[in-house]
């Protein structure tokens, strides 16, 4: 059998778009095939990493876990959604300020994680940081930066 | 991933007609998602549940009443939920990641299937995957493996830390199918493996869960929830257990203990409530109970550390229950 396309809409960074997906897309596809939103990363597809973590109605999830279907009607948030225009939104300044990557491939999902981290208060004190930023993983090791954007992020915000 | 169809419902008859017609319920897909990807789940028919509106925390009289499509952490993060059953909120949150538990629901964290890497590897025999292939791990890489409940035909723990949470506190799951609603233990949703590891859960074909209850018991603001694991967060349980005391006049008046990452299901232990009973809570009843709950274990060649664990597991958490004050 063949899966039949189905039609959806999404708000993607504030824009409306209408796809027509094969229902076997995850989110992260229909982001980074059909949208060309390639910030989002794709690191393990299997919800180990969080690379691919984006909001959905304001919440952070594994883009690569869910289907796309299942999503109709949703506010989507990628990491190329975060910045006001020029502008970086300070979690982003913040992970320049504190070196808190190194090759840069779980850079998007940590920031996106992070941002939601601060938005949810659970970003209080370099312990609560770490627990709450265990969905994402950095292979390079770059965790001291990482725990230091987010807490001057946190601290200003 | 295998073709499928795709079906959103926005009423219970509408759910249960798909899935008597051969339908899969999808609620957070964290589980089934990631396992029609390996291939090792093969729908050809997903109903996605998502729209109907069982996501309710919400305390009638002193039960607790979780809707099943809530998410773990708006669960966790209810108010309710803390104020009735602690015990639950501890366990959600030592559960998956953030981005996880904003997705996956209650029903499906109960639902979810095991971690086995054999059964999540489709050229691996495993007979809950494909029955009468064999069981890998029993003389395979197995010290994740079960110690309790265990086959000749698997060896799997079953992974929810909440479901531990919850058969330690006699919750109820209840159910809609096409035979009418019904409401049992959550303890009573699980099989042992036996010969056919491949059925995992009580449910009837198309039976859908709706609700979770908690009753109130007088133990259930004195628990805790101890999981012992490779990392210090986001990581399956080695050994976890929940213990929750009802302490009055210096005695434990009842007690209730139940287990994770040992069992072939959530393992409530009954021998070690019935020794606590009666008992002033200090270290030598905390060492009987523990005693008694690694009573009849069978070890495989990877996971005899597993006892060991289990028993000071049993101790600290029980330690941590009775002692606080």
């Amino acid at each position: 059998m063949t899966s039949s396309t189905v039609r959806i809409e999404l708000l993607v960074n504030g824009l409306p778009q209408r796809l027509e997906l094969d229902p076997r897309t995850s989110l992260l596809d229909a982001l980074r095939e059909h949208l060309q939103l390639i910030g989002t990363k794709k690191g393990c597809n299997q919800g180990a990493c969080g690379a691919c973590t984006v909001l959905v109605d304001g919440r952070r999830i594994n883009a690569c876990l869910t289907l796309a279907v299942m999503h109709d009607g949703a506010k989507v948030t990628t990491i190329e959604g975060l910045a006001a225009g020029e502008t970086l939104h300070p979690l982003q300044a913040a992970f320049i300020e504190n070196d808190a990557f190194q090759c840069g491939y779980c850079t998007p999902g940590q920031i996106v994680s992070g941002a939601a981290c601060i938005a949810e208060r659970h970003a209080g004190s370099p312990d609560e940081i770490r627990a709450w930023m265990s969905g994402n993983i950095c292979r390079c090791g770059a965790y001291p930066g990482i725990v230091a954007a987010i807490a001057a992020a946190a601290r200003e915000s | 991933m295998f073709p499928f169809s795709y079906q959103s419902v926005r009423s219970e008859q509408e759910a249960i007609a798909g899935a008597v017609a051969g339908g899969r319920y999808l609620a957070g897909g964290t589980t089934l998602i990631d396992l029609m990807r390996e291939e090792v789940e093969r729908p050809q028919k997903l109903i996605d549940i998502n729209r109907l509106p069982l996501r309710d925390v919400q305390l009638k009289g002193d039960t607790l009443v979780i809707g099943a499509l809530a998410r773990m952490s708006d669960v966790a993060s209810h108010p309710a939920t803390a104020r009735a059953q602690p015990l639950i909120v501890e366990a959600l949150l030592e559960g998956a990641s953030p981005q996880i538990r904003n997705m996956a629901s209650i029903g499906g964290n109960l639902l979810q299937r095991v971690r086995c890497p054999y059964f999540r590897s489709i050229d691996a025999r495993c007979n809950k995957r494909e029955p009468g292939s064999g069981c890998a791990a029993i003389d395979g890489i197995n010290g994740t493996h079960a110690i309790l409940g265990t086959s000749d035909h698997c060896v799997a723990t079953h992974p929810s830390d909440l479901a531990v949470a919850l058969v330690a506190l006699g919750a109820m799951v209840r159910t809609r199918g096409p035979g009418g609603e019904r409401s049992f233990p959550v303890e009573d949703l699980y099989r042992l493996p036996g010969d056919t590891p491949h059925l995992e859960h009580t449910l009837q074909p198309g039976e859908l869960i709706t609700e979770v209850e908690v009753p109130q018991g007088g133990y259930a603001k004195r628990a805790r929830y101890v999981k012992v694991r490779d990392r210090a967060s986001y990581e399956f349980a080695v050994v976890s257990v929940a213990a929750a005391l009802d302490i009055d006049g210096g005695v434990i008046r009842s007690a209730r203990v139940a287990a994770g990452g040992v069992g072939t299901k959530p393992w409530r232990m009954r021998a070690s409530e019935t020794v606590l009973a009666g008992q002033r809570p200090d270290r030598s009843a905390w060492q009987r109970a523990a005693a008694r709950a690694v009573e009849g274990v069978r070890p495989l060649s990877g996971n005899g550390y597993k006892v060991e664990l289990l028993r000071r597991t049993v101790v600290r958490a029980l330690e941590m229950v009775g002692e606080a004050t």
